[in-house]
């Protein structure tokens, strides 16, 4: 009897959990899995691009960063000398928050107007809106792109971003977040002498933030990320993004000239930044924001 | 300060359903008046007609001889104090309180003194910089009411405003509202389903059942004089005893030929009779049956049978009974009697 409780503790702290090594071994294999081409990216940024040709990846860490860093970010890469890596990058971040942005107040607004007006054939909108989900971009991109060329928005902040915002997924989500709200709180506001405008934005809008702290983090990335539109509308090398300028850059790989690994894969490095800052900054905000549970 | 006229106001919902049968009534400049009934019989709605928050269908709703049937709510002159305290979770007490002044472009120095004087009145000066969540329901409470007093109006609405509260806070808050409005003087409605709270606090009770109202009076008169069996087994805790019986030969008789008094008739009747109008008493005419002894401390409740029918007596703690048969005697010109088939008073 003795034998068998002689080391009670070390028992437990032996045993391996089996099912947990297995957890831990698919989480680290899948952030291997992600984690590796940035990293192979990464070297490249640090060496000449001819010796990547004639290396391809090492481990080895070079020299040549901030060469590279300096070539992505001022030389232009087109005729105009215009889509330089900074013109780019403020063109995408004119794109992403443009894009968030509109989304979120156009989404706020419409579903404003459902929920608290008595508007006539309001779930029947309301449905008519949620249906545009079945028609992206990309099936309406004929169409959108003649009135963007109609109304001569080629080539402008406005084409490159108008044309995205109107959004049935923030519509929704808001439509859901504020039914949610206690219907005392708009009755207290009318009482207190708030009309529709001072109710949305002294009561609704500040409710909302966690809401609109989730909807700038999706919508700023899914902005950022656009490809298809900018490319269709900007033809001007002054108004490129950089998943776009990224692009234009890999394309001169294809010509006689020595490829500038480097240079792109600077910019792709840098075209990953921002989205992940905001991830990151709104993500703690969002928590934040949830724990507190105002309402 | 105001005088309420609500005349034939009916609400009839857009299902169809009627929620407020035409009321009549007036309420007196500085009164309180507290609307009571059981779930459902449309308390709220008739308050949220008087607020302006549901539109009235028929009838006419005045306010200092204004009618107001169509005018906002905001510019009704009232203020209300919500059952959930519906307040502004974003903003600090300081905000919640001011936020009616703000929107009628007070002047931000006049905001602040008229806040301070309510914070003061309601013992909320420090938690003023506190959002709502950093508080408790009694603190919550007053911050309701603090907005509600803040605006100066000529009439109070609460809905169920204690509904929240523990038992003991609900006390409390009870008589600080109830000295609040005294001191203030404003007119106020209160609605609650609790008939201790309208007879506490009400100069005047209106019991409403099924949308219609049943008795309108001081709490005294409702109490010893209920309008209908409804109100007579609705107020009171434990509420008025109603057997069955009937009038022969000038008496009102129960069981087999039991007679409780005089009156005048023939015919079935209802008797209702008051717990605490009875007496235990060994030379007593009537025979009681106690089943069940409730213990509450300062006095007893005798739950048991009277000529076969279920009834409740109320004693004082000194009075030591148990389980059995037990002489009383009901107090003189303490029977109510109401008609079997209307429940109506006679
Ligand atoms: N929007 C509505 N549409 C249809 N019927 C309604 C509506 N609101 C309330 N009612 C009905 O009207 C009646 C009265 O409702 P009301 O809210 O006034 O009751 P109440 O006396 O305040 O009850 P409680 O004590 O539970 O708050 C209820 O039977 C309710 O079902
Ligand atoms: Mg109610």
């Amino acid at each position: 009897m003795t034998d068998i409780s002689q080391d009670p503790h070390a028992t437990p702290a032996r045993r391996i959990k089996w099912g947990r090594v297995l957890d831990h071994a698919i989480l680290i294999v899948g952030s291997l899995f992600m984690l590796i081409p940035l990293l192979v990216v990464l070297q490249t940024t640090t060496t000449t691009d001819i010796e990547t040709i004639k290396n391809g990846p090492e481990l080895l860490i070079g020299t040549q960063f901030d060469d590279n860093f300096m070539k992505a970010m001022f030389k232009a890469s087109g005729f105009s000398g215009e889509n330089t890596g900074t013109s780019m990058l403020i063109n995408s971040m004119i794109l992403g928050l443009g894009f968030a942005l509109g989304k979120i107040v156009i989404g706020m607004m419409a579903a404003y107007a459902l929920v608290y007006f008595r508007l006539r054939f309001a779930t029947f909108a309301f449905w008519l809106i949620f249906t545009t989900l079945l028609l992206p971009l990309e099936v309406r991109i004929l169409p959108s792109y003649e009135i963007a060329q109609k109304l001569s928005l080629l080539n402008t902040y406005t084409g490159l971003i108008v044309p995205l915002i109107a959004s049935a997924t923030a519509t929704f989500f808001f439509r859901q977040y504020f039914r949610s709200v206690p219907e005392e709180l708009v009755e207290a506001a009318r009482i207190d002498g708030a009309g529709p405008v001072k109710f949305f934005i002294d009561i609704l809008v500040p409710l909302s933030q966690t809401m609109i702290a989730a909807m700038f983090i999706i919508m700023f990335v899914f902005g950022w990320n656009q490809y298809l539109w900018p490319t269709m509308v900007t033809t001007e090398e002054g108004m490129y993004t950089l998943v776009r300028g990224i692009k234009q850059l890999t394309q001169d790989l294809e010509g006689t000239n020595i490829p500038e690994y480097g240079r792109a894969n600077m910019l792709a490095l840098i075209a990953i930044l921002p989205p992940v800052a905001v991830v990151i900054f709104f993500q703690s905000w969002f928590v934040k924001g949830l724990t507190e549970s105002d309402k | 300060m105001a005088q309420i006229s609500l005349q034939n106001l009916r609400k009839i919902y857009p299902n169809g359903f009627e929620a407020v049968q035409p009321t009549n009534f007036d309420i007196a400049d500085g009164e309180f008046v507290v609307l009571v009934g059981p779930s459902g019989c449309g308390k709220s709605t008739l308050l949220r007609m008087v607020a302006g928050l549901e539109d009235i269908t028929e009838g006419s709703l005045s306010i200092n001889g204004r009618q107001v049937n169509n005018v906002d709510p905001a510019d009704r002159d009232i203020a209300m104090v919500f059952q959930n305290y519906a307040l502004y979770p974003h903003m600090t007490v300081r905000k919640n309180i001011g936020y009616g002044l703000k929107n009628r472009k007070t002047a931000p120095a006049e905001i602040e003194a008229k806040v301070q004087e309510a914070a003061k009145m309601l013992n909320l000066v420090e938690y003023l910089d506190r959002k709502p969540s950093q508080l408790s329901g009694g603190q919550r409470q007053r911050v309701a009411m603090g907005r509600a007093v803040v605006r100066d109006p000529a009439l109070f609405l609460f809905d169920e405003p204690l509904s929240n509260l523990d038992a003991k806070l609900r006390h409390q808050m009870r008589i600080e509202i109830k000295s609040l409005q005294r001191r203030l003087g404003v007119t106020s409605i209160y609605v609650t389903h609790d008939q201790v709270e309208a007879m506490t606090m009400a100069d005047r009770i209106i019991v409403l059942n099924g949308g219609q109202i049943e008795q309108i009076g001081t709490p005294a008169e409702i109490y010893h004089a209920p309008a209908s069996t409804f109100v007579a087994s609705f107020m009171g805790a434990p509420p008025m005893n109603l057997v069955e019986g009937r009038l022969d030969t000038g008496q009102v008789m129960i069981g087999d030929g039991i007679a409780l008094g005089n009156a005048e008739g023939t015919g079935p009747v209802t008797v209702g009779i008051r717990p605490e109008d009875v007496e235990l008493n060994d030379q007593g005419s009537l025979m009681f049956t106690v089943d069940l002894v409730e213990e509450l401390g300062a006095h007893r409740l005798l739950h048991g049978r009277l000529a076969g029918q279920p009834f409740t007596v109320h004693v004082g703690k000194e009075v030591v009974v148990g389980a059995g048969d037990a002489a009383v005697n009901i107090k003189p010109d303490s029977i109510r009697l109401f008609d079997v088939e209307t429940g109506a008073a006679r």
